[in-house]
């Protein structure tokens, strides 16, 4: 009993915790500031907005760098999203399986295309492919190619996320599909499988977001002038006028989409958090 | 009483090494309810999982209305239409409102059209007196009314047979009368229950029979007053005093003092 007591008054030597936490505080400002002070000190501002913020450039994309690059760029994401997203439930399910092979092949698929880097698969798609099935075309030019790849990539990802979905699901929720006579197949489909997406929801809106940004990938594809997308329609503009104005407002576009993406996923992380029974 | 309805014979089941039930026979006729009492274990929540198939039993044979669930080649789904189960943890599906608990199962099971189900639905919200919860989502309503409207659920696909698994184990004291009512109304319209409890006022005022399990296996059967009034067995005795007031000499008394606590 005396011991706590003798830990509750305050030390006579020394700071006090909340003297303390208050220098900690001050530290961590007065670093900040300085951080910023001195890149703002040794950035040669002229030079930075002479080669990055030309407003007569910038002016000179619009309204291209919306209408066809960004367009473009939305386009791939959203048709290598769906080709991933219909890929990663198949394989998810095959992970699922109880069927052995079904299982190891999943395992494989997901193994490979996740520990390759989506540049390789693209070039992949575009090369060896068309040279292993010769006369074959997939379907749709370069935007069949782009979803084939970025679906392949996204694909494996995806899987192991609406796997991890489906078995957030609670035993109960199959078991009282199974007892009303649902069969397994379509519990699945009607009980689980819903439950499971509004688990994934936010995990899958993030990997929307990686998509997006590797849609840039598509420039090794070879594409033409209408085909392209934000970062090779960004860089070709900057070589022409040899200044990389073009690059930023590339890189503003991405964010355009991807912050408010962002917030979206914060959203319904946080109400997700709430409706949680 | 004609044919049994539910027949259990012989029925073992296992965990890897660990012997869960070891030799059950049990019948229970057409509009009988048996209550299941027994301590945590005994392998009562397991013999009550075996009648649907929820737990594939090691050996054995269930028989349901005349048709054998352990039969490999039987239509497990088309069996288990007939039959009804509430779970202790209610398990209605969360991403759906009342009413589309209630008729997604008609639809999709029964190939009842929307009309149907959703009349169906309705009339046994009323049965379990919710029918003004019929949009609200599962998460905004208290256990007792998840578990009025689980029983709903499981009405509302017209099952011969009812089972349930301690359906109040997971309710706060106060809401847990709600749910018994909702279970004595089905008892006096004649459906056949088979009921894991541990609500002893219940199984002494509504069950037909009781039986009391411990160790895997039946250790003594028979009416409420007797196996709960005066078991025969020291094990049923001994389960009984643990459950009830330990402090109070004369079961009886106990469970006449748990009426007045259930209908408060």
């Amino acid at each position: 009993m005396t011991d706590t007591d003798v830990q509750l008054q305050p030390k006579k030597k020394g700071l006090t915790r909340r003297q303390k936490r208050s220098l900690s505080r001050g530290v961590q400002y007065a670093v900040f500031a300085a951080a910023v002070i001195a890149f703002a000190v040794t950035a040669d501002w002229g030079r930075l907005q002479n080669q990055f913020a030309q407003a007569d450039i910038a002016r000179q994309m619009f309204p291209d760098v919306i209408t066809l690059a960004l367009k473009n760029t939305v386009l791939y994401t959203l048709s290598g999203f769906v080709v991933g997203l219909v890929l990663g439930m198949v394989i998810a399910l095959m992970r699922l399986s109880s069927v052995g092979p079904y299982r190891w092949v999943a395992s494989v698929y997901i193994e490979i295309f996740r520990g390759l880097p989506a540049l390789l698969i693209f070039i992949f798609v575009g090369v060896a492919v068309p040279l292993a099935f010769p006369g074959t075309e997939i379907p749709g030019g370069t935007y069949g190619k782009v979803a084939i790849a970025l679906g392949l990539v996204s694909a494996a990802y995806m899987a192991e996320t609406i796997r991890a979905g489906i078995q957030a699901v609670p035993k109960g929720q199959l078991e009282a599909a199974r007892s009303l006579g649902f069969s397994p197949a379509r519990a699945m489909v009607s009980i689980i499988i819903p439950q499971a997406f509004r688990i994934i929801l936010p995990p899958l809106t993030n990997e929307l977001v990686l998509l997006f940004k590797d849609s840039s990938l598509v420039l090794f594809l070879g594409v033409t002038l209408e085909e392209r997308e934000l970062s090779k329609y960004g860089r070709d503009l900057a070589s022409t006028t040899a200044n990389s104005t073009p690059i930023l407002v590339a890189g503003l576009c991405y964010l355009l989409v991807t912050i408010p993406l962002s917030l979206v996923v914060r959203r319904m992380e946080s109400k997700s958090q709430e409706a949680i029974r | 009483m004609s044919r049994p309805e539910i027949q259990v014979r012989d029925l073992h089941k296992s965990f890897g090494d660990n012997d869960v039930l070891r030799g059950i026979d049990l019948e229970i006729g057409q509009g009988e309810v048996v209550c299941v009492i027994g301590p945590s274990g005994s392998g009562k929540s397991t013999l009550l999982r075996c009648v649907n198939l929820l737990e594939e039993p090691t050996k054995g044979q269930v028989f349901v209305g005349g048709t054998e669930v352990t039969d490999p080649d039987v239509d497990i789904d088309a069996v288990r239409r007939r039959i009804g189960m509430v779970f202790q943890q209610f398990n209605l599906f969360p991403h759906l409102n009342v009413t589309e608990n209630l008729t997604l199962p008609q639809r999709r099971v029964l190939r009842r059209d929307k009309a149907t189900a959703a009349e169906v639905a309705a009339e046994n919200l009323a049965r379990v007196g919710l029918s003004e919860k019929a949009d609200a989502y599962p998460s905004s309503l208290s256990g007792g009314q998840q578990q009025r409207v689980a029983i709903a659920r499981a009405l509302a696909m017209g099952p011969e047979v009812m089972l349930f698994d301690e359906p109040t184990s997971a309710l706060d004291p106060e809401l847990v009368g709600d749910v018994l009512a909702v279970m004595r109304m089905l008892a006096t319209e004649g459906m056949t229950m088979m009921v894991v409890t541990h609500e002893m006022t219940f199984a002494r005022e509504v069950a037909d029979r009781v039986v009391f399990m411990d160790g895997g296996v039946i250790v003594e059967e028979g009416s409420p007053g007797q196996v709960i009034g005066s078991p025969r067995h020291e094990r049923t005795r001994h389960f009984l005093s643990r459950l009830l007031d330990p402090a109070m000499a004369e079961v009886e008394e106990e469970t006449s003092d748990q009426v007045g606590k259930t209908e408060a």
